[in-house]
């Protein structure tokens, strides 16, 4: 047994481990991002219309009211679009105006989008803000600023002299060191009123994507735990 | 097989390495400087505002920070390479070329980053401008120039492998090196899906950083522990492939725990948290084979009756151990500490996530490419053993205290920001700034800005010691 090599200080043993378990752990992960990949697809308006929730709903979303609920089933909150079912799930059945119209049709909300999210990556919006909760930490989370207390008690819309929420939002974009919320200001990216518009089309729909129930008790602060 | 380093005096594919290794040293110098910027606006938010906004400084010091570590891995293995294969490199002009235009890139897209700034919501932005995709900004024509340059680099590594004497450490580096160059290319494109852009986003930073960027050090780690204290190869290349197999096997799902919260499905929840609960696992064996190689060689030289160390270049082997602490403190335990998604639905993208990514940078990557410029400076200055200077203790001490300053700083105001902002208030824009003027986040805020400077002070020392170390009179030739 003298010549007798053990397995445990075998470099080729180590060698061929390294290999397997990187092979196993990557084909893991094709295998779940193909899965992934299938259930974060951007839905459709056709979807909307058929009372499907996706994890992503298409651009038309802009069209409806939306909100962020607790849900019994899942305990935690979870965005509803167009009105709640009572379990929890969205009814896409109550409308709301999104720059004077709730009809956009799904070419035209998806080009609003499609500025939107050009828009946010150009405007560098990431470097300061957290989108998704990735980022800079710098200005406040915008994974659910469409549903922000701040845009809705009716302050930013004094502030900007605006009617409803999307307009002032509009405005803030455009302008933002005219208005300060605070010392750390906003500076002017010499935002255009089209741009805006899609910016704020692309912070709806960020809204309504399902994130699990991040961030949590959004809105607690109004003493409303189930963002009411 | 060539293991003493000093026998490539004369190696162009080692003065291609420490022409890697200057432009770095000046890109992290840039990259100190603009997280000043950054810091100081947040103590004072009217610091440069619509001059140099926050959104630019914080882009330029991530952006650098990616670039100068980015320069030091190609120019530590162009430092190595002839070392482990026994040859020149293969194509070396090629490399010395892409060298210029890989330099010539990042100078255009800084410039470009500091005095344009922003451009319109449309595609010749992110074409010419910068992508606002954090970390991975580069201009599409960057993004192209970089595969380009980073595809030669490659060809260069593989060629050089194949022909040369084939070590562990150079396997370990080719199938490394061509996941990390293949990955970027996950990272370039648009859609208007943000989660799905996020999904694709983590494949470059998470695979990078907790992934291939780990192997990388490991393999390098190996190479300097051979290289400053003479320790067995056929131990070495052992303990390179179970961490290996470590880090692939616990980082490469471990991007679960960036799978939380962006719109995927709750099956990351499990997945996330089981992978990186292991992700600390191969840093703690890392951790213990740099000291145990340390301690055995030395206790064999001891046996023998020799009193000398066995270190040959005291300021490298200094930022390897510190590495090898670093590694561990900084991206396992603070990298831990948060992960569980339990937790991390309250500490996602808050200064955790930020103290996490001070400490994890610097103890798993800035240490060890430090160290790799000083073995590179006793190399080209024909020393036998290297010895420390004053400057060296001074930049040692200052940079590491410095980041570790910070890192408590901003751990603390994590802790804060987590208590007013997310658990009370629930992450609404009036319940951000409730957090962020809480007193202990105001404080925690002036001591990073402090230990910044202390950074930066000991960076000077370290440029200072880079450029006069090698002509010092103490060391042994």
């Amino acid at each position: 047994m003298a010549n007798k090599v053990s397995v445990w200080s075998d470099n080729r043993f180590w060698q061929r481990s390294a290999a397997w378990v990187t092979g196993f752990a990557a084909v893991l992960l094709i295998w779940l991002t193909f899965d992934t990949s299938a259930q974060i697809s951007m839905g459709t308006d056709e979807d909307i219309q058929n009372g499907v929730t996706k994890r992503v709903p298409g651009p038309t979303v802009i069209n409806y009211k939306i909100t962020y609920e607790m849900s019994a089933k899942r305990g935690h909150e979870v965005p509803i679009i167009g009105g709640n079912d009572g379990k929890g799930m969205s009814l896409f059945q109550e409308k709301e105006k999104f720059f004077g119209r709730d009809d956009w049709s799904e070419e035209e909300a998806r080009e609003l989008l499609h500025l939107g999210k050009l828009g946010s990556q150009t405007k560098n919006c990431m470097n300061c803000h957290t989108l998704l909760g990735n980022g800079a930490y710098y200005a406040p989370d915008l994974t659910k600023a469409w549903l922000d207390p701040a845009w809705e008690d009716g302050t930013m819309m004094a502030m900007t002299g605006k009617d409803t929420k999307e307009e002032a939002m509009a405005e803030f974009l455009q302008h933002p060191s005219t208005y300060p919320t605070h010392a750390r200001m906003m500076p002017d990216l010499g935002i255009t009123a089209e741009e805006a518009k899609g910016l704020v089309a692309f912070l709806k729909h960020m809204s309504t994507i399902d994130t699990n129930g991040f961030p949590r008790n959004f809105g607690k602060i109004r003493g409303a735990v189930h963002g009411k | 097989m060539a293991s003493n380093h000093l026998t490539g005096i004369g190696s162009e594919s080692k003065q291609l390495a420490t022409w890697y290794f200057a432009f770095a040293a000046i890109i992290f110098g840039a990259q100190l400087l603009f997280g000043l910027v950054a810091a100081i606006q947040y103590v004072m938010p009217g610091f440069l505002f619509e001059i140099l906004d926050f959104s630019v400084a914080r882009m330029l010091h991530i952006n650098a920070l990616v670039v100068w570590m980015v320069f030091a891995m190609f120019g530590a293995v162009y430092w190595l390479l002839p070392d482990e294969t026994g040859i020149e490199t293969i194509g070396i002009k090629v490399g010395k070329l892409l060298y210029w235009v890989f330099v010539a890139a990042i100078v255009i897209v800084i410039l470009v980053y500091i005095f344009v700034q922003v451009g319109p919501a449309d595609e010749t932005s992110i074409w010419f401008i910068h992508e606002g995709r954090e970390y991975i900004e580069a201009p599409r024509w960057a993004d192209i120039g970089i595969v380009v340059v980073a595809l030669g680099f490659v060809a260069n590594l593989f060629m050089t492998g194949m022909t040369g004497k084939r070590s562990g450490i150079v396997t370990v580096l080719m199938a490394d090196m061509i996941a990390f160059a293949g990955l970027y290319l996950t990272g370039m494109f648009f859609t208007d899906n943000i989660t799905v852009d996020q999904y694709w986003w983590w494949w470059v930073i998470h695979l990078w950083v907790e992934a291939t960027w780990e192997v990388y050090v490991g393999a390098l780690a190996a190479y300097g522990l051979i290289t400053m204290i003479g320790a067995h190869r056929k131990v070495v290349e052992m303990w390179l492939w179970i961490e290996v197999a470590m880090l692939f096997g616990s980082g490469i799902l471990g991007m679960g725990h960036h799978y939380f919260w962006i719109g995927t499905p709750e099956y990351w929840w499990e997945i996330g948290a089981l992978f990186s609960a292991l992700e600390p696992l191969p840093l703690v064996a890392m951790f213990i084979h740099v000291l145990y190689d340390w301690g055995k060689t030395q206790g064999g030289q001891d046996a023998t009756g020799q009193k000398l160390s066995v270190i040959n270049n005291k300021p490298a082997f200094t930022w390897f151990v510190l590495n090898a602490f670093g590694n561990f403190l900084g991206a396992g335990i603070w990298g831990f500490f948060h992960t569980l998604p339990q937790v991390n639905l309250y500490t996602h993208g808050t200064q955790f996530t930020s103290a996490h990514g001070h400490l994890a940078f610097f103890g798993a990557y800035a240490t060890i490419l430090i160290g790799m410029m000083y073995i590179a400076v006793q190399g080209t200055n024909g020393i036998k053993v290297m010895k420390s200077t004053k400057s060296s203790i001074w930049a040692v001490s200052m940079i590491a205290g410095g980041v570790m300053g910070m890192t408590v700083a901003l751990t603390v105001a994590g802790y804060v920001q987590v208590l007013v902002s997310r658990a009370q208030m629930g992450a609404t824009w009036a319940g951000y700034f409730d957090g962020q003027s809480g007193l202990w986040f105001a404080q925690a805020m002036d001591w990073r800005l402090i230990m910044g400077v202390v950074t930066f002070t000991g960076f000077l020392f370290l440029a200072k010691d880079l450029l006069s170390i090698g002509k010092s009179q103490i060391h042994e030739r």
